[in-house]
């Protein structure tokens, strides 16, 4: 692999770019791996990225039913925090956070991390409560975060109204080292990686089965013909359920449609990320000056990846309010993608049912912040067969135990 | 935007008018059950790809609960039933029947 570098860009200026190598191989699949990724976005990506880079283990498929990138991990408002309220959380989150800083140095790929901080507005008595209890749990954490003044918002966020009749700004839980990233360059630096490692990128190639024996499982039939595999993890973000049926389990989750929008692009006016809980709304403005806004998820089973606009009209009505210039701005394009959620909207990261068969799932609403750190604590449990200190209490047993990581605070609606 | 029909009242609305209330004909298990069973009943789900039986209230409206069948694929309704039953009635199954050839109902947990 070809280094990108400063050095790189004028070389391929001074020849007309007709050096530049593709990012990463589209090989035919092997007979057999040591591992099976299915699912190549985000979080299946980082997970194969880790089990190199930190496990030696480079005998592995990645395969992708669409496109490298193309499910939630292209579809996320790439919002990135980690002022999660319950301790494994916050070590998981904060993980995923601090990998985030130097993954462009890492992957030698510009994921355009930009930790320009993160607000959740607190609009009511309640949230004022729920938010200082975060800050205050996140100081014990070592996560820095501090509950700010409306005064305080209304200096980093000029755009705001914070006199609104029905939701007045009283405060915020304020982030500094929270920020967003380029979501496409994360599953594309992985990617390259990943490639770079001799591992296998297999898109357009579905899993139609999973194929066990003695309570094992030996492989996966997919539209290229079957695979065996020693390991399988499932990443599979909202097919999650799918795929159980195929592995002969069922999860504890269901998968929604979650949407997002943007507006047409404008001159830089937020150079935060705002989140308002209780309106259901959330907005920062993308590089190109587009406004990228996040609503909520709709209240049914749904695999169709597409949003409705009655959600639509209540995000932008709600956000109307806090943000009144949002009035007057057009919108370009909405989108919707499949979260799975959990009963307690925290992920599962574990053992499953079937032997060797590991899974990686349950991220609902926020699974972008947490590429990372889910890469890392699934690439631990897959080469150790155990999960580490990240991931152990993310197992599905927690459902059973009565040992909720109850983040249905933290995670609400809003991501 | 789904258009269900309440089979209580029978009036016909918009998806805004119900609230979804999660997947139907679960079976519920309480105190002496087995912790299995219990966390079954509270959590794992069908979650299909496919035809799915859910639990609707018409809340802007005459308030009852009904079940209705529904693709999560294609947001296609198959039909909407009365709550009152352990499992869909014959005309639900044979809408789906006819419109997914080879379908059947499995026993749900």
């Amino acid at each position: 692999m070809r280094r990108y570098s400063a050095f790189a860009v004028a070389r391929e200026a001074a020849r007309f770019h007709s050096g530049w190598e593709r990012a990463w191989r589209s090989p035919a699949p092997k007979k057999k791996y040591d591992v099976i990724i299915v699912g190549a976005g985000g979080h299946g990506l980082a997970t194969a990225f880790y089990l190199g880079k930190n496990f030696g283990i480079t005998n592995v498929a990645i395969l992708e039913k669409g496109w490298l990138g193309g499910g939630n991990t292209g579809r996320n408002t790439t919002i990135i925090r980690s002022n999660y309220l319950q301790d494994p959380s916050a070590a998981l989150y904060e993980k995923a956070r601090s990998l985030y800083e130097t993954m462009s140095q890492d992957l030698n790929y510009n994921v355009m991390f930009s930790p320009r901080g993160v607000i959740m507005l607190a609009q009511t008595e309640h949230e004022v409560r729920g938010y200082k209890r975060t800050a205050h749990a996140n100081m014990l954490q070592g996560v820095t975060t501090e509950f700010i003044s409306p005064a305080r918002v209304k200096e980093l966020v000029p755009i705001i109204n914070i006199d609104g009749p029905r939701y007045p700004v009283l405060g915020g839980l304020w982030q500094a080292r929270g920020g967003t990233a380029r979501h496409d360059a994360v599953a594309w630096g992985y990617a390259r990686a990943c490639s770079d490692m001799g591992m296998d990128i297999i898109q357009q190639c579905e899993v139609t089965g999973v194929r066990s024996s003695g309570g094992k499982v030996v492989g996966v039939d997919t539209s290229k013909g079957a695979i065996d595999c020693d390991k399988l993890g499932l990443v599979v973000a909202g097919n999650s359920g799918d795929l159980a049926n195929m592995a002969g389990f069922r999860l504890p989750m269901e998968s929604v449609a979650l949407q997002a929008l943007v507006s047409e692009p404008i001159k830089p006016c937020m150079d935060v990320v705002v989140m308002a809980n209780t309106v259901h709304g959330y907005m920062s403005q993308s590089d190109k000056g587009e406004m990228v806004i996040g609503g909520g998820t709709d209240g049914f089973n749904n695999y169709t990846q597409r949003g409705s606009f009655h959600h639509v009209e209540e995000t932008v009505r709600a956000l109307v309010e806090t943000f009144p210039m949002v009035s007057r701005l057009k919108m370009l394009r909405q989108w919707g993608g499949i979260v799975d959620v959990t009963g307690d909207r925290s992920p599962v990261i574990g053992k499953t049912p079937l032997g060797n068969c590991f899974i990686n799932a349950g991220w609902g609403t926020g699974g972008f912040k947490a590429i990372p750190g889910g890469g890392w604590a699934t690439a631990e449990l897959i080469a150790k067969g155990e999960p580490g200190p990240l991931s152990a209490e993310f197992g599905m047993e927690r459902f059973i135990e009565g040992r909720f990581i109850d983040e249905s605070v933290a995670a609400g609606v809003a991501h | 935007m789904l258009i269900l029909e309440c089979p209580y009242c029978g009036v016909t609305g918009e998806e805004t008018e119900f609230h979804g209330g999660g997947e139907a004909h679960i079976k519920r298990f309480g105190p002496g059950s087995s912790d299995a069973d219990f966390e079954t009943y509270l959590f794992m789900r069908e979650n299909p790809k496919g035809v799915h039986f859910e639990r609707w209230r018409h809340v802007n409206g005459c308030g009852k609960w009904f079940h209705a069948a529904r693709c999560t694929m294609t947001l296609e309704v198959f039909g909407t039933y009365s709550a009152q039953t352990f499992e869909p009635p014959k005309e639900i199954k044979d809408a789906i029947s006819a419109k997914r050839p080879g379908w059947s109902w499995r026993e749900f947990s």
